[in-house]
């Protein structure tokens, strides 16, 4: 098992025929995700690596049954693409691009929140399942399959750390990045409840950064109902008030949203916060190591 | 982007929110061609909060006393703001004052109306003290924000009669500026009810840095500084700190996380700038020569972890534009072998593990801060 997606998880890629689009399909397949669609409207009957394009989702949908969407479509397009991709059942439905506005995000969610489909993103890397499928950016080479699953709101940050636990020895069950927007899909709430019952999943790593009440939520969710060691880390203890930093997302205003009270709220929930990211391995062999041999 | 009051008025006017008759100034003398009636109010046009208390606010009974009074603002730094604009506007009588917005509630993941009987005073601290207080509405962003539900919102206030029917027009209103120029919050704190009639006494908008595009007429962002500005045009993430170790990263996680362990050793970071996803050799190139344009700047740390971005790409770029000041650089990732043989032939040695790396440049901007002392500059 994993969460979200799998080998039976068969991708479509929309705004495949641009630069970024072409480069990670190519990517994709390497990591062995089955791409089995694209979309580019106007290159309907061409191919990508292989990969027919169409002109809309729903043929693409039909005439390959695709599950999934990952979405490279330019800010402008992006909204429109995304609910393409909802209204035709896809799920989940991974938005990479960057810059969107955020009233397009909030109209994205809610047409997704209605159709039960989950999105993630937008403006961060996707996912993925070590060894069995990636949709989105993250650099194949930092997979192993394992046992820690990871929720993040970072990218490279998030790469950072896969490779901590991979080198460990640890491995990954799947690894999510929510996205660096103010307003994004799936939560950490919604992600740590598919990692509470994937049994393969034994902890889980937690990578917050400032602003937004994401993490104070996760926190509640972890003392209330979550069953698995989690570790943290925090991204932003240095930063003031009022700055975005490179996030949209990332932000503080006025007392909410800081480090500081992340880092309390996750402490007294039980979840082990680490100082710096090189100290999440070895935080989770001890908690693994401890209950492993009880 | 946040816009100053009177911008933020002048949007509040075209959607027919009433404010009080006003007029920006930036010199003292044009005090005295003011149509206005007196008493006025001064105040000064910054972006930072807390203007009241810092003295830029000032009411005036007569030209003279206007005249003096603008000349003390004009010129006056408010928080390291400097004050360059102030609006003169013609004072009211206030009976009550009432807080009205709509702003983006990022769990709720859609936009929220927010208002409170208890206006004027800092929102944060009534949701504190007495949240009882506060009544907010969710906005399904399908729907909108329907003239029923304002009407509704201004029941919730205890509202009746004309000021209700008031309340309600300008609540849809400040809604449809929320939508139509993609603000990410609308705020009026005082809405105040003066001679009958509701008023706002203040406004503040924040719009959308990322839906610039549908509003070619925006003003220009003021907040920014030179160097901010300039990292802007080369679609770099740069914000100004006050420390003397210039950082650069990709990624704005791993640059945030940068910074922290700069800090966690004991250095002060003095900016924090993300070359961002697949960085090229020439993003890299003027990552550099902005981060070490600040001054004050005395050690510079790169951090990469190379995913998309490949690590001869940023190689090529530090040692073409190689900085004066000391460096140290972290690199790891796709393409490391090839990364590191370009920085090599030049000398210069690259770290793998970013927290030895965070050390060595604390320590390296320590060293260098001592050389200067004892009179030794590099």
């Amino acid at each position: 098992m994993a969460i979200l997606v799998d080998e039976q998880t068969r991708v479509l890629v929309q705004g495949i025929t641009g630069y970024q689009g072409e480069f990670h399909t190519r990517q994709m397949l390497a990591f062995g995700t089955k791409v089995v669609a694209g979309t580019s409207p106007g290159k309907g009957g061409s191919t990508v690596h292989g990969v027919p394009v169409f002109d809309t989702v729903e043929e693409a949908v039909k005439e390959t049954g695709a599950t999934a969407s990952c979405i490279f479509v330019p800010a402008r397009g992006a909204k429109d693409a995304a609910l393409e991709a909802i209204a035709s059942g896809l799920d989940p439905v991974v938005i990479i691009t960057e810059h969107i506005p955020v009233h397009d995000a909030i109209e994205i969610v809610a047409y997704a929140r209605q159709k039960g489909v989950h999105v993630v993103g937008p403006n961060g890397p996707g996912l993925a399942s070590a060894g069995r499928c990636k949709i989105g950016i993250m650099p194949n080479h930092l997979f192993q399959q394992g046992k820690v699953g990871v929720v993040s709101r970072s990218g490279t940050l998030t790469y950072e750390i896969v490779a901590a636990l991979t080198r460990a020895g640890l491995g990954e069950t799947t690894a999510v990045g929510l996205g660096g927007d103010p307003v994004v899909g799936m939560t950490f709430v919604e992600v740590l409840e598919l990692f509470e019952s994937d049994p393969e999943t034994q902890a889980v790593v937690l990578i917050g950064e400032i602003g937004g009440s994401a993490e104070e939520e996760a926190a509640e969710y972890i003392a209330r109902r979550f069953t698995k060691p989690v570790v943290a880390y925090i991204a932003g203890r240095t930063a003031p008030p009022g700055k975005r930093m490179g996030h949209a997302g990332a932000v503080i205003s006025g007392t909410e949203g800081t480090a500081q009270s992340k880092i309390e709220a996750l402490r007294a929930a039980g979840v082990a916060v680490a100082d710096l990211p090189s100290d999440v391995p070895g935080l989770l062999q001890e908690i693994l190591g401890s209950s492993g041999n009880s | 982007m946040k816009l100053f009051e009177y911008q933020a008025k002048e949007v509040f006017a075209r959607y027919g929110i009433p404010v009080p008759r006003g007029t920006v100034i930036t010199q003292p003398g044009e005090v005295d061609n003011l149509s206005l009636k007196y008493p006025v109010v001064l105040k000064a046009q910054v972006l930072v909060g807390g203007r009241g208390k810092a003295g830029g606010i000032k009411i005036a009974g007569s030209p003279q006393e206007a005249r003096a009074h603008a000349e003390a603002i004009l010129g006056m730094t408010i928080k390291g703001e400097r004050v360059r604009a102030l609006l003169v506007a013609e004072a009211v009588d206030i009976e009550k004052e009432y807080y009205l917005a709509f702003t983006v509630d990022r769990s709720a993941r859609r936009v929220v109306a927010v208002a409170s009987e208890a206006g004027g005073v800092d929102i944060e601290e009534v949701a504190r003290a007495t949240p009882e207080k506060i009544v907010k509405a969710p906005v399904d962003p399908y729907l909108g924000f329907q003239p029923f539900q304002a009407r509704a919102l201004g029941r919730r206030l205890g509202l009746t009669g004309r000021t209700l029917t008031e309340f309600a027009g300008i609540a849809y209103s400040l809604y449809r500026l929320l939508r139509e120029e993609d603000a990410e919050l609308a705020e009026i704190n005082p809405l105040a009810l003066t001679n009958g009639r509701l008023v706002a006494i203040d406004a503040k908008l924040i719009l959308d840095d990322n839906a610039a595009y549908r509003h070619p007429d925006r003003p220009a962002d003021q907040e920014m500084t030179e160097l901010e500005r300039m990292a802007k045009e080369h679609d770099l993430s740069y914000v100004e700190l006050d420390g003397d170790i210039a950082i650069i990263g990709n990624g704005a996680g791993l640059v945030m996380s940068t910074l922290d362990m700069v800090a966690h050793f004991g250095g002060r970071p003095a900016n924090f700038l993300d070359v961002g996803g697949g960085a090229s050799t020439e993003a890299m190139k003027q990552a550099l020569a902005i981060a070490t344009r600040k001054p004050g700047v005395r050690a510079l740390f790169v951090n990469i972890f190379g995913g998309i971005t490949r690590c001869d790409d940023i190689a090529r770029g530090i040692v073409e534009n190689r900085p004066s000041v000391p460096m140290v650089v972290r690199l790891t990732g796709t393409n490391e072998e090839e990364g590191r043989a370009i920085l090599e032939a030049q000398g210069i040695r690259a770290f793998t593990d970013p927290v030895e790396a965070a050390r060595e440049a604390v320590q390296l901007c320590a060293g260098r801060v001592q050389e200067v002392r004892h009179g030794h500059p590099r």
